[in-house]
């Protein structure tokens, strides 16, 4: 294991992974979430946190077990980010308060929120205006400092530098579903450039308010199987019927190998490669060929240095929208042809839903979790195969395997593909 | 660091830009009116959302860069100010239509969102029902009278896609998010990419929007807006607000390796030589920083240097007093006392100002009367940014 170059095959710098944290509707910490995870447990349940009356769907993967459910997404954003940029950096035996390096954190946009929008309007009940024009008055007139907290885009990732002290302009990113692994890309190349020896890459979503899921409903991208949560997300299977919201954060420390190396850190697996492409057929559906998701997946897969034989398993986006999976399925056979049924392929959004901002950030870390542990993660709630779809999805049981480097896919609203090879050994 | 540097196949040239503001749109129009003896008169709306003052799009035929009147539909007016000036910028690299080149392009966006529908949300706080059921109230308003498609008409990343769907640029697609700061990672971004042979062409940019209640209350919640009529910088008191006038416009700038644009004949406008963001923490001055950002790019020789305040009080002193310090000789313009801030648009919006007059060999009018004359043609403008709350940038264009 010494004898590993610190150049990959194009001379960049390896990418090391000496720290991972993880918070989902499933727990807090790696430890428990991969019990879940493995254990085929879900996350999915009926909302509590506002009322549900009048939704078309009623339930999600909300956290409720870290803020109140008064808090604002931004604030919750910011909460679920900062557990698990503390665990991943404390894994990697850093300091929790002068980490050195930068940050890359997808987090999902956020603005003025209802309870103080009402606020707001309420303070100026007196006046004889109404709506903006009585909002915008009282805001001059009050300190509404918190609430301007949380609608900036910059908050979050500003907190976390203060207190985990990163260095230089934090990112605050977005490329939809996507985010998660766009900002992984981000630090990979921070890295592979030589702008820093390491980085904090973190993806985190607090947002589930009423207005967020309808908005999603309103595009009928949510499942409405509302009598038992816990089999709404079922990706891959004839009847799915849509995703299932969901929260929660994901963080990993990236390190040069040399880096990693000279301070003696435990390496826990590779970053190998990252690949892109965007979409300009619509701005919901993907392109009727999959030739931007195909792309994305080359351009991973050239990025590691390799090409599809070397993959071992895929943590397929799945999201169980019916055209999504559907998507997915024809992309990636496109890729790997008919060795892709040879191929584990499991969807973690059928325990965890999908975490939207922070998906590609959390399923990256049950990637490594798959090659660090030999064991991959079941897809759930399958019981009714869609014979368009011939996946080997490790139905509902997890499996024990030996795997060696994992494709882990992220294509978004928007467009905005990202996929990414992660790998015991570097290329 | 000198105008003698080496140069290089990697080194990144401007060779579009697209800018549209209260002034006009297009680098000609700017140019000519802040060189010309109108420089410092505003173009300013002081009535229409009284008492704020906001400086207006100028009249616009979107079709001329969005063909498609579905496509103008699915965007509300920040994501259409955007994709229209990315396509000036393109036109104007002579790119546009490109489909080979623009298939290969990198994409990075700075961007916010919002833009509410105002009807729905006065409907709703204008109910008359308990707190306790404004739950309940809000699940069946918004289910049933928000347009299902206004949710992607307003979200961040989706300026970036409709630019993809219109243009057909495709190599990558980034979208920085964080006000001021997100315009300076983004430009940071594109550049470190052609930098380091990631990429040959980047589109990068923003937009922003100033003329609608919810974004001019996304300042105010902070207390930043200026109350009363338009005034330059300098005469709008403390006792008039914080001092932020906002502005509709966006700015885009085409990059390009050197050798990518030698190669295909283009024009360039300038070289940007260096970008730099930070934020200042953990009680570091914010001035200490900017200095240590206009340092770190090369700044000191600037003749000419474009101000992005916002027009925040404190933001504008911090600019002004960094860029004395490092760059003693230039003068000093901050062009958000004609245009008002575009907020995420504002640093590009400066650099693409900065590379519009290296490329018309022109030199900024006063932008306020009695501003320091430039000497002559610049040969180097240093761009900075305080951002209205936080972040700072820096970046350096030079003549080529």
């Amino acid at each position: 294991m010494s004898q590993r170059p610190s150049t990959d095959f194009r001379g960049r710098p390896v990418v090391a992974i000496t720290g991972i944290g993880v918070v989902t509707s499933l727990g807090q910490g790696i430890a428990d979430n991969w019990a879940a995870l493995t254990a085929g447990h879900t996350g999915i349940h009926t909302i509590t946190r506002f009322p549900v009356d009048g939704l078309k769907t009623t339930f999600a993967g909300t956290i409720d077990f870290m803020a109140s459910p008064q808090a604002s997404a931004s604030d919750r954003t910011h909460l679920l980010a900062q557990a698990a940029v503390r665990e991943a950096i404390g894994e990697a035996e850093l300091p929790l308060d002068d980490f050195g390096g930068p940050l890359f954190l997808a987090a999902p946009p956020v603005e003025l929120e209802w309870p103080q929008r009402f606020a707001l309007h309420d303070a100026g009940a007196a006046g004889n205006d109404f709506g903006y024009a009585r909002m915008l008055r009282t805001a001059g007139a009050g300190d509404w400092a918190e609430a301007m907290r949380s609608a900036e885009f910059a908050n979050p990732a500003a907190r976390l530098q203060e207190e985990f002290g990163f260095r230089g302009l934090p990112i605050t990113l977005s490329t939809a579903c996507a985010s998660g692994a766009t900002a992984i890309q981000f630090g990979v190349e921070a890295l592979r450039r030589g702008e820093a020896d390491r980085v904090v890459v973190a993806g985190a979503d607090g947002s589930v308010t009423a207005e967020a899921l309808i908005r999603f409903s309103l595009l009928s991208a949510l499942s409405t199987h509302n009598e038992e949560p816990e089999k709404a997300s079922r990706p891959f299977s004839k009847n799915r019927d849509g995703f299932a919201m969901a929260e929660g954060a994901g963080a990993l420390v990236l390190e040069t190998l040399d880096a990693a190396r000279a301070r003696g850190a435990k390496v826990l697996g590779f970053l190998r490669g990252c690949g892109e492409r965007a979409d300009d057929f619509h701005r919901t559906r993907s392109k009727p060929d999959g030739s931007p998701a195909i792309a994305a997946v080359h351009a991973a897969l050239a990025d590691a240095g390799g090409d599809e034989t070397g993959i071992g398993c895929i943590n397929a986006r799945g999201t169980s929208t019916p055209e999504n999976d559907k998507m997915e399925y024809l992309s990636l056979h496109s890729v790997f042809g008919d060795r892709l049924h040879g191929i584990p392929v499991s969807s973690n959004k059928s325990m965890i839903g999908h975490t939207l901002t922070a998906a590609g950030a959390v399923e990256a870390i049950f990637s490594l979790l798959t090659i660090r542990n030999g064991v991959i993660p079941p897809t759930i709630n399958h019981d009714m195969p869609d014979p368009a779809i011939p996946l080997d999805c490790v139905p509902n049981v997890c499996r024990s395997a030996r795997v060696t480097t994992v494709l882990s896919n992220s294509f978004g609203f928007g467009g905005q593909n990202a996929c990414l090879v992660i790998a015991a050994e570097p290329a | 660091m000198q105008a003698t540097a080496v140069r290089s196949d990697n080194d990144v040239l401007v060779t579009g830009v697209g800018l549209l503001s209260c002034l006009g749109e297009g680098v000609d129009a700017h140019v000519a009116r802040l060189s010309g003896p109108d420089s410092a008169t505003p173009v300013v709306d002081n009535d229409r959302f009284a008492p704020f003052a906001v400086h207006p799009l100028p009249e616009i035929d979107w079709s001329r860069q969005i063909e498609r009147r579905g496509d103008q539909r699915q965007m509300e007016t920040w994501q259409r100010i955007g994709t229209y000036v990315a396509g000036l910028a393109l036109e104007h690299a002579g790119l546009k239509g490109n489909e080979a080149a623009c298939g290969a392009m990198d994409l990075v966006v700075a961007a916010g969102g919002g833009e509410r529908d105002q009807a729905v949300d006065e409907m709703i706080l204008g109910s008359d029902v308990s707190r306790d059921a404004r739950g309940v109230l809000l699940n069946e308003k918004l289910s049933t009278e928000l347009r299902p498609t206004l949710f992607l008409a307003q979200l961040s990343n989706l300026l970036a896609g409709n630019i993809s769907i219109v243009h057909k640029v495709t190599g990558s697609s980034r979208t920085l998010m964080g006000e001021e700061g997100a315009g300076v990672s983004a430009l940071a971004t594109a550049v470190a990419r052609l930098k380091s042979d990631q990429s040959t062409q980047a589109l990068v940019g923003a937009a922003y929007n100033a003329e609608h209640p919810d974004m001019l209350l996304s300042f105010e919640l902070g207390r930043h807006l200026h109350h009363g009529a338009w005034k330059p910088f300098r005469q709008r008191g403390a006792d008039a607000g914080g001092g932020v006038i906002a502005g509709s416009g966006g700015a885009f700038l085409v990059l390009e390796t050197r050798a990518n644009a030698s190669a295909r004949g283009a024009r360039a406008l300038a070289e940007v030589t260096a970008v730099a963001g930070g934020q200042a923490t953990r009680g570091r001055a914010r001035a200490d920083t900017l200095a240590g950002l206009l340092t770190r790019v090369g700044a000191g020789d600037a003749q000419i240097a474009f101000g992005c305040s916002s027009g925040a009080h404190g933001a504008t002193a911090v600019e002004s007093d960094a860029l004395s310090r490092v760059a003693p000789d230039a003068a000093q313009r901050f062009h958000a006392n004609l245009t008002g801030t575009m907020r995420d648009a504002q640093f590009v919006f400066g650099c693409a100002l900065a590379a519009a007059f290296l490329g018309a060999n022109a030199s900024p009018a006063p932008f306020v009367t009695g501003e320091k004359a430039a000497s002559g043609e610049a040969d180097a403008i240093a761009v900075a940014v305080a951002g209205t709350l936080r972040g700072e940038g820096a970046a350096l264009l030079r003549r080529c």
